[in-house]
């Protein structure tokens, strides 16, 4: 479903990804780990599209698809969905019109007429109950005077959605207590289906315990330096990230 | 400043000069102009029109007008409109322009000229008052005495002297103490000539203590034809009264709009202005706010979206004259294409004014990198007790904003106008009217979306250009 051969990708003429490669097939969950700054958040926006770093070597494909050169708003109507760290707050724009928006835009690409209102709502709330999100949260204005958890929670729920075939959750889980972290990662169990896989990069051991990955990747200085099964996530969290550094030295 | 105007087209045309124009207007025609003047303000005319004859019409070298310059519309042969006319205006059309479900009580200038409808405000019997300047200068002497002129000081600035030395007409309105004026009052200020008109509108309008009224003005144009519009407004709110004040300002964009309003507020007075501009070829807004009671406060805001060639500014005035007295100005504005834009915000908190706070803040987005804003907040503090703040920032559309939009399948064009309108909501929200806000909310919407932003049921709506946009939000539907 998704492939990235040897990507490498700069900013401000720094090289941060350094040749990555990384195989995602459907049905699958790959989480990837790795100290701060090491370019876990770099690898999630070149694939949804952001346009401020430079790929310099590589590829990205994505069902077949190059992603490379393809506009953001067009990677997300192939399917492409990133939950962001650090949401934007959108005053004024109640998150019910911030997805009709969404879901129609998308729609349109794939050649679809705008969703029926009606048909719509029920969506929203059929979804707003699966992940146990309250009501009002989707009648304020878009993660406007949220609370880290409900941000997060809000992504979530956009995710669920939006429907998309590749998921990539970066740093869903930080800030979060353990309640909103069980929510988020619930959320997460409930969405995945055999024609659908998720990219969660996560700093921490703990997201793992509640979304169980089917491989672990740990990104280390721009380069997959080594990838195992959940149980590398457990060994990470044992030895801390000094271990990594001490095997590559 | 020399008197003669030039077009800056590469040969010097000798033009035509409006200031001469208007003294020699005042100089002939003062006798039928001043036909219900009393003595005072005979008298204030007259000195009025030594200022304006003195100072002439502002030009850029004035520090205050360095980024604003009328002499390009000032360079038009202009009909001064002497008595009312309006032949060729269907009113029962005119009036029809409103907000849908906004229940006010209309009132109508139409080239300065108050249109009497015969209509009787609900509330007149508790002695609220609601007629033309001139009927009011006839009818109520006393209150005219006591109130006219002495907000907007003429020695000051000029356009306010030419207002008050050549001003036939404009609104009046008088509420008493303790009455709660219940319906909204809207006033209508249209302006329409094939030949171009130069209109002077003066309004006063007086609160006693402890009253209360909501206030809309519009500024419309009924017609694409060439116009300047020099209005004043003078307000005082009496001690504990409070007043909710609106400016909509939709011209077209061949007139010049110059606005200046005078607050006045006594000891806990209350006021909340807010001025939006959608369109306009020129537009300045001078608004001063006196704190000349404890206790007052004022909450100043405004939001402008201006685009092609259009021009708005916007100063602002506080002066903190008496303690404990409260001011939030925030302004914001989106300009595209070749607009340009100015904000100058000055707060003086005089000796005696302990206690202040005083809050302001300018935020602008430029869509374009031909569009412009000038942005100057100015604080004058002379009390040791005092918190002031301010603020101003000139930016683009913020990019992760813009990437996260976009994340989830938005366009560029509809993430723009998302985030454009996610900006002007600030101040839209805190609209209090909920149809007004509903109304505003559209025009915002519409405005983005390129058309022009008058009521589709409206007769003003004369040079809208339907654009086809897949903007989805409705904010009303869900």
């Amino acid at each position: 479903m998704l492939s990235i051969k040897n990507l490498r990708v700069s900013i401000n003429n720094k090289e941060i990804l350094k040749g990555v490669n990384l195989d995602l097939h459907p049905g699958e969950v790959h989480a990837i780990m790795g100290p701060n700054g090491t370019g876990k958040s770099t690898l999630a926006s070149v694939i949804a599209g952001r346009d401020i770093f430079e790929v310099t070597d590589g590829e990205i494909n994505f069902k077949g698809k190059n992603l490379l050169g393809m506009p953001v708003e067009d990677r997300a109507s192939e399917g492409i969905f990133l939950g962001f760290q650090y949401p934007v707050e959108i005053p004024g724009v109640s998150i019910t019109n911030f997805m009709r928006t969404a879901v129609n835009e998308q729609r349109k690409y794939r050649g679809l007429d705008p969703i029926p209102a009606n048909e719509f709502l029920a969506k929203m709330e059929e979804k707003k109950r699966m992940l146990e999100i309250q009501a009002k949260l989707a009648n304020r204005s878009v993660n406007e005077g949220f609370s880290g958890g409900e941000k997060k929670k809000n992504e979530i729920f956009q995710m669920a959605m939006l429907e998309p075939t590749l998921a990539i959750l970066d740093e869903t889980d930080s800030g979060l207590d353990i309640d909103a972290l069980k929510i988020v990662a619930n959320g997460v169990n409930k969405l995945r289906r055999p024609d659908n896989a998720f990219l969660v990069i996560t700093h921490y051991q703990r997201l793992l315990d509640y979304i169980v990955p089917d491989i672990v990747h740990v990104l280390f200085d721009g380069r997959i330096v080594r990838s195992g099964g959940k149980e590398l996530a457990l060994e990470l969290e044992e030895k801390g990230y000094e271990w990594i550094k001490a095997e590559l030295a | 400043m020399p008197n003669t105007l030039f077009i800056m087209d590469g040969a010097t045309t000798i033009n035509y000069n409006t200031r001469d124009a208007l003294i020699k207007l005042f100089n002939e025609q003062i006798g039928h102009i001043g036909m219900n003047d009393s003595e005072r303000i005979a008298a204030l005319r007259k000195e009025a029109m030594a200022v304006f004859t003195q100072q002439g019409f502002p030009h850029t070298k004035l520090e205050k007008w360095r980024n604003t310059d009328l002499s390009k519309m000032l360079n038009h042969q202009y009909n001064f409109p002497l008595e009312p006319s309006h032949d060729h205006v269907d009113f029962n059309e005119v009036f029809k322009c409103d907000v849908p479900g906004f229940d006010t009580f209309m009132v109508a200038l139409f080239n300065g000229w108050f249109i009497d409808r015969g209509s009787i405000l609900p509330q007149s019997d508790k002695g609220v008052i609601v007629c033309g300047l001139a009927e009011a200068f006839k009818k109520y002497p006393e209150l005219i005495e006591k109130h006219y002129g002495k907000y907007g000081l003429v020695a000051e600035n000029s356009l306010t002297a030419l207002n008050t030395a050549l001003t036939m007409d404009g609104v009046f309105i008088y509420v008493p103490d303790n009455v709660e004026v219940d319906k909204t009052i809207q006033i209508v200020d249209l302006i329409s000539a094939t030949d171009g008109v130069f209109v002077q509108a003066r309004n006063l309008v007086v609160l006693g203590r402890n009253s209360s009224l909501r206030l809309v003005q519009c500024d419309d144009s009924i017609d694409n034809h060439i116009g300047f519009i020099n209005s004043v407004t003078e307000v005082l709110v009496g001690s504990g009264a409070s007043l909710d004040h609106y400016k909509l300002q939709n011209k077209n964009d061949h007139s010049a709009m110059v606005n200046n309003i005078y607050f006045q507020l006594e000891a806990d007075a209350k006021l909340s202005t807010n001025a939006i501009s959608l369109n306009g070829g020129l537009i300045r807004n001078e608004t001063n706010v006196k704190l000349n009671g404890s206790g007052s406060r004022a909450d100043v805001l405004g939001v402008y979206l201006m685009d092609r060639e259009q021009h708005i500014d916007n100063q602002v005035f506080i002066d903190h004259a008496q303690p404990d007295c409260s001011s939030n100005e925030m302004f914001k504005g989106i300009l595209d294409d070749h607009a340009s834009g100015v904000f100058n915000g000055h707060i003086l908190v005089r000796q005696d004014a302990q206690r202040t706070n005083a809050y302001q803040n300018n935020k602008n987005i430029l869509i374009s990198d031909k569009a412009v804003i000038d942005t100057k907040p100015f604080l004058e503090i002379y009390a040791d007790d005092v918190k002031c703040s301010h603020g101003a920032t000139v930016g683009q559309l913020d990019s992760e904003a813009m990437f996260y939009l976009r994340s989830r399948g938005i366009g560029m064009e509809n993430a723009r106008m998302l985030l454009m309108y996610a900006f002007a909501a600030e101040i839209v929200n805190k609209i209090s009217i909920p149809e007004l806000r509903l109304r505003i909310d559209d025009l915002v919407k519409k405005r983005l979306r390129g058309e022009l932003s008058s009521c589709d049921q409206c007769v003003l709506h004369c040079n809208s250009k339907e654009q086809k946009v897949a903007f989805e939000i409705d904010m009303s539907k869900i």
